[in-house]
């Protein structure tokens, strides 16, 4: 599974490393009571803190805080009872106050750890540097008029969580699966969307290459990566570049860089030369934010289930197999609906069911679990007449896709329909006979040795009784009539 | 209405002697026939202040006088006022006008205060000289013995102090950084207190330097001072630094006396080259509190000498962040540029007067890579070692006493073309800002030219009664009657 680049002069690993900024579901910014929603007419979500005029202070939001402790606590991490907010220093149109309000030195979570899922089906552990808090900055729109830039102050100020992994990817498909992974966790405990498309959660690679067994070698930096695939991209061409610049005889130069989707290529944004100096600095207008050993407890006596813990249960609980968890837990709300499902009918029925028709039916009306036209019940009642052979499996097929055409139950259907499975041995063993007798050469064959044609009976059989036959029992009585 | 005070005047409009209507007119009177010599005010606000002066004489009238109403008053330009012109003395905020007020002056005005305007500074309140205002530097309306020379008013809140000396309000809200009320309440012969850190809001207060900026009262007696500190303190959950602990009743502390109290003499305050008559003064002081039953007692505070440095350090170091935001974007002057750098470096470069951009070059320097710990890192520490000498000293003793300032006023033309120089003008007011701790000037005699000379009383944290008590005794036993060459008669 190591993933290599096979280059003139050997293999060569690749290092990664990321930082994802994820934007905390709250209802007030970092610092200020202004609405922290998504969207809004611009500059309708700005508080005076927010646009930094004179005079105003930041007063921090528990909120936030109870958030960064949640996340923390969803990676196995290390929750610091006291940190610090700092302030980094630059000057940018759409940073108000000429400086970011972040936990440079002294952050809210320490060291954690991620396990992520491989396509081989096999784990592995993701380190964590740390959680911080800090603001967001506003936007900056240059396509507005032809000769100046607006400025959207309505994201200024918003709570992020900067969440830095260890230098532990090794391939593009795991940080892909890192990044998923996290982004599962974070939906799970309701601290962020994951909607990169929104940009509330944005990843920043850090991007190095070596041979095996050698130190770390000078990284890049590609900034602002907004979508999983993206990033995939990103380090793959990155990684190429950089082993072309080294067996070229030349040197990586520390930099920050930006990934062009379009082109398919990282471009220089500054260098190591010309990078900001910050200035970090204690901000004097916060104190120092101390958590108690309690509260901290009780938001994690609070925390939902977790998707691994999830996993390893809904496995113990209704035997469904590793590949199986792995996808009822992707969303908290699958899991949800399969174990309302397995509960009220068959827990294997229920995933087979779930993983198969069920998802397709959500696919071909392009509709979420949570806008799913069937609902849990409604499912769960038509695995039940699967399940006392009221139907069988192919009818229900039929019947699930009219639940989801015309939203009525699985009962009324198949007694609207007259779809109920026929279990009276007379009325099949009639519907056999005919079948053989009007197949009269077709049984010759079969009684020659042909024995591929009971396939063929079974179909016929199955069509004169309009799928309704039970199928164990047409087989059976088949069999028989064949044998006479 | 000779020599008036806040607290005759406020017994006079409770009599009935007066109608607040009649006080504010005499004081706008005042200020039309005074200012144009001082320069104390950037912005007056008559029209609001009359009409605050009818519903201060409708509240009294019905007996809802709060403690405050209808009691003229100046604000320090630097306190942010709803709808009227707010601007650090600075060109860079030369049109602004908050749509907001600060807590401070909110809590004055709920107590029924009259403003009539905005009081000059040195711009950003970096200065001790109140000579680098965009508006003009303010005139002490004190003048040396048979000296017609313009001297400096001391800074930064220099307009404060000097409305006040020259009866142009009856007290003016200050702000004090490193020494910024104390030093001007010493330079013009008035009172100032700065209280403890967190004891009023910074929310509204324009920033110099967050952990050092603190609001305070400036007016003609303690009494005065403690009225208006009853007023302008207390916690404000909008400023995370305000701290949560009930407002005591500074007045009633006034009288308490000093019987038993032990006063500390830091011997480090005895610098080379001090003036003797302020060596005197500080004696006379010591004097006073000795007869009045105190206990005169040396305390050393050793790392006094490291203050200076590490305020201006310290200081710098958040004012270059403080000023980030002045920047031309959403608020105050802008000076167009072809790139938005060239917008920051010409709105930057005109918008600051000369003494404000070295103070954020310096700032900046000590807070780059390479110089944070050797400046920025250093200072913090020395800080705290400052702070424990304080706490040491404040297990012996319960009260320190000092000179409020190496000199009396200068000439304007006699300001030291060195800023280090300057700046020494600050030696002994800002060991205490560093500590966070509360101390007030007042003024305890004159020296041979006639000027005032304050003295300055240093307290435990949140123990500003003491203060009170203290300094109330010298300041009866110094019966500092003089008054000013330029004053308002009958007003002062």
């Amino acid at each position: 599974m190591s993933y290599v680049i096979e280059g003139r002069t050997g293999a060569w690993e690749i290092v990664v490393g990321l930082e994802v900024h994820a934007q905390v579901i709250s209802n007030a910014k970092l610092f200020s009571g202004a609405s922290a929603a998504y969207g809004g007419e611009p500059n309708t979500h700005v508080s005076l803190i927010d646009a930094g005029f004179p005079g105003m202070l930041p007063v921090l939001n528990h909120e936030c805080v109870a958030q960064a402790v949640r996340t923390g606590l969803g990676l196995n991490a290390t929750i610091h009872l006291e940190s610090r907010f700092d302030r980094k220093n630059y000057f940018y149109a759409d940073l108000p106050q000429g400086y970011q309000i972040s936990q440079f030195a002294h952050p809210i979570v320490g060291e954690g750890k991620v396990l992520i899922d491989l396509a081989d089906g096999g784990q592995r552990e993701i380190g964590i540097t740390r959680l911080h808090l800090e603001q967001d900055a506003g936007k900056s729109m240059h396509d507005q008029d032809p000769t100046r830039s607006f400025i959207d102050l309505n994201r200024a100020g918003v709570a992020l969580m900067e969440i830095v992994s260890e230098p532990d990817i090794r391939s593009p498909e795991e940080a892909g699966a890192y990044l998923r992974k996290l982004r599962q966790i974070l939906r799970y405990i309701g601290t962020c969307d994951g909607n990169m498309e929104e940009g509330s959660m944005r990843a920043d690679v850090n991007v190095s290459v070596r041979k095996a067994g050698e130190a770390y070698r000078t990284r890049c930096e590609i900034k602002n990566v907004n979508s999983i695939r993206f990033v995939m991209q990103a380090i793959e061409v990155e990684a190429a570049r950089q082993v072309e610049i080294w067996e070229s005889g030349g040197v990586v130069d520390q930099e920050t860089r930006l990934f062009d989707s379009a082109r398919g290529e990282t471009r220089s944004l500054r260098t190591k030369e010309d990078a900001h100096d910050y200035r970090y600095f204690p901000d004097p207008d916060l104190l120092p934010l101390v958590i108690s050993r309690d509260w901290v407890e009780a938001l994690k006596a609070a925390l939902p289930e977790l998707p691994e813990a999830k996993r390893l249960r809904l496995e113990a609980e209704y035997g469904v197999s590793r590949y199986e968890s792995g996808v009822l837990t992707a969303e908290q709300a699958v899991a949800d609906f399969y174990e309302e499902v397995a509960k009220a009918s068959d827990p294997k029925l229920a995933v087979n069911w779930m993983l198969g028709d069920f998802f397709a039916a959500l696919n071909r009306t392009g509709k979420s679990i949570d806008e799913s036209p069937v609902s849990a019940a409604g499912l769960s009642e038509l695995l039940a007449l699967i399940k006392d052979a009221t139907i069988n499996g192919k009818i229900a097929k039929d019947v699930l896709e009219a639940m989801v055409e015309t939203g009525e139950s699985a009962a009324e259907i198949v007694e609207r329909k007259g779809l109920r499975q026929v279990t009276d041995t007379g009325a099949i063993e009639g519907a056999i006979r005919d079948i053989l007798a009007a197949n009269a050469d077709k049984v010759a064959e079969y009684k020659s040795g042909k024995e591929k044609l009971f396939g063929f009976f079974v179909g016929q059989t199955m069509k004169a009784m309009k799928g309704k036959g039970n199928p164990a029992m047409v087989n059976d009585l088949l069999a028989r009539l064949l044998a006479e | 209405m000779a020599g008036m005070t806040l607290a005759s005047a406020r017994k006079a409009l409770e009599a009935r002697k007066i109608s607040a209507v009649e006080l504010v007119e005499a004081h706008i009177g005042a200020v039309d026939s005074l200012d144009g010599q001082l320069n104390a005010f950037i912005t007056t606000s008559f029209d609001r202040a009359r009409a605050a002066a009818r519903a201060a004489d409708e509240r009294i009238a019905k007996g809802e006088a709060g403690l405050l109403e209808g009691l003229p008053l100046g604000i320090k330009d630097l306190f942010c006022t709803e709808g009227v012109r707010t601007t650090a003395a600075s060109n860079i905020l030369r049109d602004f006008v908050p749509p907001y007020e600060s807590t401070v002056t909110a809590n004055l005005l709920k107590q029924g205060a009259v403003f009539l305007g905005k009081l000059n500074l040195d711009e950003f309140a970096m200065g001790s000289t109140n000579l680098t205002s965009a508006f003009g530097g303010v005139t002490n309306p004190w003048r040396r013995e048979g000296s017609d020379a313009k001297l400096v008013p001391g800074g930064s809140s220099g307009g404060s102090a000097a409305a006040v000396a020259a009866g142009l309000v009856l007290g003016a809200t200050g702000t004090d950084t490193g020494g910024s009320i104390r030093q001007p309440a010493a330079y013009c012969g008035v009172a100032g207190v700065k209280p403890t850190y967190g004891r009023c809001s910074r929310f509204g207060v324009i920033a110099f330097a967050s952990s050092l900026d603190q609001a305070g009262p400036m007016a003609r007696t303690l009494e005065d001072c403690a009225l208006m500190l009853e007023a302008m303190a207390g916690f404000d959950p909008k400023d995370s630094t305000s701290v949560d602990r009930p407002v005591p009743r500074y007045t009633e502390a006034l009288e308490r006396g000093v019987r038993g109290l032990k006063v500390g003499i830091p011997k480090e305050y005895r610098v080379d080259g001090m003036p003797p008559e302020i060596d005197a003064l500080w004696e006379q002081g010591i004097a006073w509190l000795r007869e009045a039953g105190a206990e005169p007692v040396e305390v050393s505070l050793p790392h006094t000498k490291y203050g200076l440095p590490t305020y201006y350090i310290a200081a710098l170091a958040e004012a270059s962040s403080n000023l980030a935001r002045y920047d031309g974007v959403r608020f105050g002057a802008r000076v167009p540029g072809a790139s938005l750098d060239a917008l920051y470096e010409a709105t930057r470069r005109e918008g600051f007067g000369e003494e404000v951009r070295r103070r954020i070059l310096m700032g900046t320097y000590v807070l780059s890579s390479g110089y944070y710990d050797a400046y920025y890192l250093r200072a913090q520490k020395v800080r705290t070692r400052i702070q424990h000498d304080f706490l040491a000293a404040f297990e012996k003793v319960d009260v320190l006493l000092t000179p409020t300032a190496p000199s009396a006023a200068f000439a304007w033309d006699e300001k030291p073309d060195d800023p280090v120089q300057v700046y020494l003008n600050d030696v002994f007011t800002v060991p205490a800002s560093l500590a966070g701790a509360p101390a007030l000037s007042l003024p305890a005699g004159l020296d041979r030219q006639g000027l005032p000379l304050g003295l300055q009383l240093i307290g435990r944290y949140f123990d500003e009664e003491t203060l009170f008590a203290a300094g109330r005794v010298m300041e009866k036993a110094a019966g500092f009657t003089h008054r000013p060459a330029i004053v308002a008669e009958g007003l002062a």
